[in-house]
């Protein structure tokens, strides 16, 4: 089936002139037709579009035209703007809006050949670890529809996971490709913070947000990222510094490498199964070659927290300009405020508020000392630990959840609950520093399981080479959930 | 009043004349006149994923005034974002400058009305974003973004200022400064400068502040002035009849010259100020600062000091030239044509700013009206020469000023030229004593005074085209040719 390549078998088959960029499209927009009832993963697919892009990718393959993502289908998660395309970052405050302008990072896709097949589903501003915050509805994991795929860029794992999508673009601020990538047994990188533009990303936490790639393997990730990383004159917090060629990297080879293995990351209460595949990958690790040794991050128990007063504190800003003053529906009240009250009251859902009033807290007078400022104070120690780590260590490895993916509906009511799914993954995003994940077994129950890999700042190539290296040494990768 | 004080610090928001607007490349135009939201971009409108790329001119423009208010640069400066919900706010929040502002501790020497000067210190000068504009009308308010995002100095005075003669010298110079820095036009009415006085008022002697009220939408420095002194007043009765002073925001109701409540502040505003976290800070280098301090034009105190010492100007007509870069400008351009620099002076402080307030134009728009620097010069340089004498010279300013034109040229169109042919000049004076004997047999009896009168005659005669100077000569020497006679 066209659907079971990879993006650089794909790539390699349309260079060739095996297949076409239709024939591909139309495989996909088909198989999001069949499953994606059940799967749910798509908010929009943009159809007419794909096939338009996908028309012009054969006219351009026919000439020879090598753009790197010449005719090759991606979904993007809908926090990242597209002109033209409805964009609702998962949120009814922003239903049926259509932005005039298209993010950096998908139009760097576009630019490179790729077609659009449409925007999925993500909790309501990025904000959960489940997509059980959509405004819209859940997206269910391929592996079992019962549960989630993770979130919030979880329309995007699960669309690559259930073969809806040759790749696709997430976001992550504390984890939100990490840690859907684990719990739907796919690849995603999590680069440095700055290495790519964040202009049309719908602003969760602008000082933690960055946007990651999905694919089936580590290369296609690596691919992808190629494409997409680089300075942004749109953005002043995009880093200008060369972009490396990621495929390059991927050697095979991690002899020497030396990967720490934090102790604060193996925590009492997570689920064994997560824990023995984990330390059955660290083990390969060594068995390629690599020096592997205990290492800590004393820290690590402060990322939640400090996370939970950073995130919600800029996402308060962030969100106050969804007030159905300038665009986006607007519920009207008798009075200004009325009108703001009930736009946002009714449109916004219970996991947003609850973080616009917790940012609100922590950034008031009286508590901003306690609370903002301490948080950032404590986020330094956190850096620190990462880069005294690094000065002793290559890579580090962890597991990216402490469970499998939980049950649909089994931690809506307890926020703290939900909270704790992405305990590993916080602590990267709050340093800033770069990370992969790669399918790396499956529980009892057949669920995957995700090695999460983490690097300094611009480590990429040493991540991705880390990942590969693992991949190209095992098969979970190659596995397939069992949807109709 | 007497035993009370004023204490006043003001709060001025000016727009800065950038190109682009702060965080984005659209234009930054006059908002009065632009059709309503034509010039925004989804940066500007607040639109959901934008990002603020800092436009460093406006960076540059704010330096400048921070250095001419002799303030303090620090090095590390941060922008911040300051939340608030208003319908002309677009995100939600303003970015702004909190905890690291770009200027700090200046001063500004104000000139007041008796001669005297005095030092306001300046507490800081940050950079931040100018919001929308609303417009009321019926039940419905409209929302003009062109204005969202220009970029807006604000400059925070401490509460050196005790009167309200002394917040207008201030507002003055200050906007005199702005203007000499070519990073405002000062134009109150349109919105581009903004002055706020704080205001509180305490028995002399009390060193303790008051409660104060803060006046906003003031649209010219007179109506600043005036405000400040009704608040004053207005403050003072309450205190002396028992009352308090509730802290407020107040208008000033131009129609019936009294400020008027406008918002209580039961408590102060929240803003909660947190470092924007799309913006990196900004460092300033050292180098930086020295290049806009090397770039700074000459100030107007420097210039007044340099027109007093070098062209010999009273300190009165020194300040009142340079109290306007325009009225300075055109009187240096003067200069530098060839005017002589008293004359010069004298003509604009006199005529000119006669006429110009006879159509009720002000003095900043000197260099529109017709009469131009170099006709102005050229004029004076008639007189000089002795072509025409000042009498001819201020009849023809009329005509230049309404309609300009080569002065020159005008002088020998209508004939104008003094007669300096000693014997046409002659001739003249012959015939006037030749009509008026009995006068001359009076002077030459000894009524000296007579001499004016037969000069005047001689004027006319002249039609005043004459060398004053060579005819007086010309009528001693006949007079005493018909004494010996």
């Amino acid at each position: 089936m066209l659907t079971d390549l990879t993006l650089t078998e794909a790539r390699q088959r349309l260079r060739a002139g095996e297949i076409s960029a239709v024939e591909l499209t139309q495989a996909h927009l088909e198989r999001i037709r069949a499953l994606d009832p059940q799967v749910r993963a798509y908010l929009t697919v943009t159809e007419e579009r794909a096939l338009a892009a996908a028309e012009e990718a054969d006219r351009r393959l026919a000439t020879g035209d090598n753009a790197p993502l010449l005719g090759l289908p991606l979904a993007i998660k809908d926090v990242l703007t597209t002109e033209g395309v409805v964009t609702t970052a998962g949120s009814r405050v922003l239903e049926g809006f259509v932005p005039p302008y298209t993010a950096t990072a998908v139009q760097r896709l576009l630019e490179a050949g790729a077609v659009m097949l449409g925007k999925t589903n993500t909790d309501e501003f990025a904000m959960g670890s489940s997509t059980e915050n959509s405004g819209y509805f859940v997206t269910h994991n391929p592996w079992d529809l019962e549960r989630v795929p993770g979130g919030s860029s979880g329309g995007s794992a699960a669309a690559v996971a259930a073969r809806m999508a040759l790749g696709a673009l997430g976001t992550d601020t504390g984890g939100s490709v990490r840690q859907p990538a684990a719990f739907c047994g796919v690849s995603t990188v999590k680069p440095t913070y700055g290495r790519v533009s964040r202009y049309g990303l719908i602003a969760f936490a602008s000082s933690l947000d960055q946007v990651g790639v999905f694919g089936r393997t580590v290369e296609d990730t690596a691919l992808l990222l190629s494409v997409m990383a680089g300075h942004d004159p749109h953005d002043s917090t995009s880093l200008d510094v060369p972009v490396p060629d990621y495929m390059a990297a991927l050697s095979g080879e991690i002899a020497g490498l030396r990967v720490g293995v934090p102790r604060e990351y193996f925590i009492e209460g997570m689920q064994p199964e997560v824990e023995q595949a984990v330390r059955a990958a660290i083990a390969q690790l060594e068995a390629l070659g690599a020096d592997v040794r205990e290492i800590s991050l004393p820290h690590t128990e402060y990322a939640l927290p400090v996370y939970y007063l950073v995130a919600p504190s800029e996402a308060s800003a962030n969100l106050a300009r969804f007030d159905g003053v300038r665009y986006g529906p607007r519920e009207n009240g008798r009075t200004l405020w009325e009108t703001y009250k009930a736009t946002r009251g009714q449109r916004f859902g219970a996991e947003v508020k609850r973080r616009i009033m917790l940012g609100t807290y922590a950034l008031s007078a009286g508590y901003y000392d306690a609370y903002y400022l301490k948080a950032q104070k404590v986020r330094t120690l956190i850096k620190q630990d990462f880069d005294r780590a690094f000065a002793d260590v290559d890579v580090i490895a962890t597991p990216t959840t402490p469970t499998t993916a939980f049950r649909i509906g089994e931690k809506t009511d307890d926020p703290l609950q939900m909270y704790l799914s992405d305990v590993f993954t916080l602590a990267a995003s709050l340093a800033g520093i770069c990370g992969a994940v790669v399918p790396c077994g499956f529980d009892g129950q057949g669920l995957p399981i995700g090695l999460q890999i983490l690097g300094p700042a611009l480590g990429e190539e040493i991540v991705l080479r880390t990942a590969h290296a693992y991949q190209q040494s095992t098969d979970w990768h190659t596995r397939t959930p069992p949807l109709g | 009043m007497s035993q009370y004080e004023a204490v006043i610090g003001l709060e001025v928001h000016a727009e800065l004349q950038t190109r682009s607007k702060m965080f984005c490349g659209c234009a930054v135009v006059d908002s009065t006149s632009a059709p309503p939201s034509t010039y925004v971009c989804p940066v500007c409108l607040g639109m959901p994923g934008v990002l603020p790329v800092l436009n460093h001119r406006a960076v540059e423009l704010g330096l400048r005034v921070g250095l001419a208010l002799n303030c303090e640069i620090p090095p590390f400066n941060r922008f911040a974002r300051k939340s608030y919900f208003y319908p002309d706010l677009p995100k939600g929040y303003q970015i702004s400058q909190y905890d690291y502002p770009l200027a700090v501790r200046g001063w500004l020497e104000i000139d007041l009305p008796d001669g005297s000067s005095k030092r306001v210190r300046i507490r800081r000068v940050h950079l931040e974003e100018d919001t929308g504009k609303l417009t009321h009308v019926d039940d419905h308010s409209l929302i003009d973004f062109n204005r969202a995002g220009v970029p807006l100095l604000e400059i925070v005075s401490e509460a050196d200022i005790r009167s309200a003669e002394e917040a207008e010298a201030y507002a003055r110079k200050l906007r005199a400064i702005l203007r000499y820095l070519g990073v405002n036009s000062g134009d109150m009415s349109k919105g581009v400068l903004r002055v706020e006085p704080n205001i509180s008022v305490r028995p002399r002697g009390e060193e303790a502040f008051r409660t104060r009220t803060e006046i906003k939408n003031l649209n010219s420095i007179r109506s600043l002035a005036r405000a400040t002194a009704y608040e004053i007043e207005r403050q003072v009765a309450l205190y002396e009849s028992g009352g308090q002073v509730q802290q407020a925001t107040m208008g000033w109701d131009e129609a019936r010259q009294v400020t008027v409540v406008q918002r209580v502040k039961e408590s102060a505003d929240d803003y909660r100020y947190f470092p924007e976290p799309d913006l990196p800070p900004l460092e300033i280098s050292r180098a930086w600062v020295k290049e806009v301090r090397a770039a700074l034009p000459e100030l107007p105190s420097a210039k007044r000091d340099r027109l007093m010492q070098q062209m010999g100007l009273s300190r009165y007509d020194a300040s009142v030239l340079v109290a306007e870069k325009a009225v300075a400008d055109y009187f240096e351009a003067t200069v530098q044509a060839g005017g002589d620099p008293k004359q010069v002076a004298n003509y604009i402080l006199g005529d000119l700013f006669r006429r110009m307030k006879d159509e009720g134009r002000p003095r900043e728009q000197i260099g529109d009206i017709p009469l131009k620097p170099v006709m102005l010069a050229e004029l004076l340089a008639l007189v000089a020469e002795g072509t025409i004498n000042h009498g001819v010279a201020k009849k023809l300013l009329g005509t230049l000023y309404a309609e300009g034109g080569d002065p020159r040229r005008l002088v020998e169109e209508r004939g104008l030229a003094q007669v300096r042919d000693e014997e046409a000049l002659g001739q003249a004076v012959a015939q006037v004593l030749d009509e008026h004997p009995e006068e001359v047999a009076r002077f030459l009896a000894g009524e000296e005074k007579l001499a004016q009168f037969l000069m005047g005659m001689v004027m006319r005669a002249l039609r005043g085209k004459a060398d004053a100077q060579a005819v007086r000569r010309l009528l001693q020497a006949q007079l005493e040719a018909r004494r010996k006679a």
